[in-house]
């Protein structure tokens, strides 16, 4: 089953952990079958926000985040259950200054 | 259901004994609660129709479990049929492979332990992860479950209905953790069971029956768990909740008064129970690994031990909590230490370490930090000072005995 770990950190922590250790870290979850794609983010002051109403697109800047902390990357794994899941993203190094959140792939369906 | 025949009897003994066992393997063979449920209640009505008939099983336990899984698979299948998707079919046939896995002593006493292990898992709400023990765990009614935490019966329905959700796709596995993962998963179930007595021990508020039977069910889940899994921590916790229910009777009047310690009929403590605890506690002491829950039943363990207030051991009990900050820093530890330091060193010494807590911004709106206050002080015969304190006390205090307590004690300042 599929999980997307979703990094989250305040503004003034994105650069606190470098980026050598981030890459080692997606190259031993690669190695050992359990990365699908990972990816880190710019701020999210470069972010634009894409809404379709009555089939008009409407652009603005940023999302309008409440919270301190913002997306600042994601791991896409492969984990046989929640606990496993749990075991890699405590591995993901942002987890010790900020959050990861951990949320199951959903199937679409066809029907 | 009537009880006169002996076949009903048979099916009801069935269900106080085995429902939560057969229903624990149920999940583990169908991978999911609320067909597992469903397959359960079959499964009973199959025994009701079937027992009369054919005589009850020499072992009902099998019986059901069989029976459950039938009935579920056969629901699957019937459903597939007429489901354009083949792969419901296919779900059936695996689970048809597996025979008698379920059969032995063993897998199935580990299931109840993988049943209680997920209802508490971490990741589910600290309240669904009560909910949800209460109801599958020990076979609560949502209706009694709501009822005993004074919360509509529709809002806990939800919450065990989302938790259930969350188990499925967020798939949170039916297991007992590894060894490593194990203490601080344990302590998740520790914690919902003495959550689940407080709330009928502390009587935060509601009625008082109700809530005298979660208290009796925290203590059932408690011995469960020890049965299952006797680490120190889970026989230390058994122990601490005998002891503090060991004085229940002791604890408030005929008119409802709260009685503290100092001032219970001891007599009235239930020796049965302080026999059991003590004995657990040693236990535990004895072991490697104990913790927090050990050590407070240590404490409790000193206090049944004397037979007056008087004759109490207050170096012992210092010196034990001395021990617990170190397991478990915390300002309300530290508060009970100040009392107790009281106890042994006289009111002044205890009064300057509960000032030094309040002046540090702890506890503030703490009710029993203020009451420990008020009573040092009255005995200091510092009478504003206990004054103002009794008052702080009767502003955040909540429950109407508590209150009456304090109000008694402010009259007899004066």
């Amino acid at each position: 089953m599929k999980y997307l770990c979703l990094v989250y950190l305040e503004e003034e922590k994105l650069r606190a952990v470098p980026d050598r250790e981030c890459m080692a870290c997606g190259d031993g979850f690669r190695k050992s079958g359990l990365l699908v794609a990972a990816e880190a983010l710019q701020p999210v002051a470069t972010a634009t926000t894409v809404r379709v109403r009555n089939g008009k697109v409407s652009i603005t800047d940023g999302p309008f985040a409440e919270t301190k902390e913002q997306l600042a990357g994601f791991y896409l794994i492969e984990a046989r259950d929640l606990n496993d899941a749990i075991q890699v993203a405590s591995k993901i190094p942002p987890a010790r200054e900020g959050s990861i959140e951990v949320r199951p792939v959903r199937q679409l369906d066809p029907q | 259901m009537p009880v006169t025949d002996p076949v009903h009897e048979a099916v009801n003994a069935a269900y106080l004994s085995d429902s939560r066992r057969v229903l624990a393997t149920l999940i583990r063979l169908l991978g999911d609660f609320d067909v597992a449920e469903e397959a359960l209640h079959e499964a009973f009505r199959a025994a009701l129709e079937q027992w009369p008939r054919d005589g009850v099983p020499t072992n009902p336990r099998a019986w059901l479990v069989s029976a459950g899984r039938f009935k579920a698979i056969d629901g699957l299948r019937r459903r597939a049929r007429f489901d354009a998707l083949d792969d419901a079919g296919d779900q059936a046939d695996v689970a048809v492979v597996d025979t008698a896995a379920w059969a032995d002593e063993e897998s199935v006493e580990d299931d109840r332990l993988r049943l209680i292990f997920t209802c508490c898992h971490p990741a589910l709400a600290p309240d669904a992860q009560v909910a949800l023990t209460l109801r599958e765990v020990c076979g609560l009614t949502t209706e009694e479950i709501a009822q005993a935490f004074l919360t509509p019966a529709p809002t806990l329905a939800q919450r065990i209905v989302r938790a259930k959700a969350k188990i499925r796709d967020a798939r949170i596995p039916y297991e007992v953790p590894t060894r490593a993962a194990l203490p601080e998963r344990l302590d998740a179930v520790l914690r919902v069971i003495y959550l689940v007595f407080n709330e009928g021990y502390a009587a935060s508020s509601g009625a008082l029956v109700t809530r005298h039977d979660l208290s009796a069910e925290a203590i059932r889940l408690g011995r469960l768990l020890v049965e299952l899994l006797p680490e120190p921590e889970a026989r230390g916790l058994l122990a601490l909740m005998l002891l503090h229910e060991s004085r229940r009777a002791a604890r408030t009047s005929a008119s409802g008064d709260v009685i503290l310690l100092d001032d219970q009929d001891r007599s009235l403590w239930n020796r049965d129970q302080i026999t059991e605890g003590t004995r657990l506690v040693e236990g535990a002491l004895a072991s490697r690994g104990f913790g927090p829950y050990t050590i407070q039943a240590a404490i409790a363990a000193v206090h049944a031990d004397a037979s007056t207030a008087a004759a109490t051991d207050w170096a012992e009990i210092v010196g034990l909590y001395d021990i617990l900050l170190r397991a478990d820093a915390s300002p309300v530890i530290e508060l009970n230490r100040a009392v107790a330091v009281a106890m042994r060193d006289g009111p002044a010494a205890g009064l300057a370490l509960i000032d030094a807590i309040l002046q540090r911004g702890d506890l503030l709106d703490y009710r029993l930090a203020h009451a420990a206050r008020a009573e040092l002080c009255r005995r200091l015969g510092r009478t504003a000072d206990a004054r103002t304190s009794y008052e702080r006390a009767l502003a955040l205090a909540r429950q109407e005995p508590d209150r009456r307590l304090l109000e008694r004690r402010l009259a007899e300042l004066s």
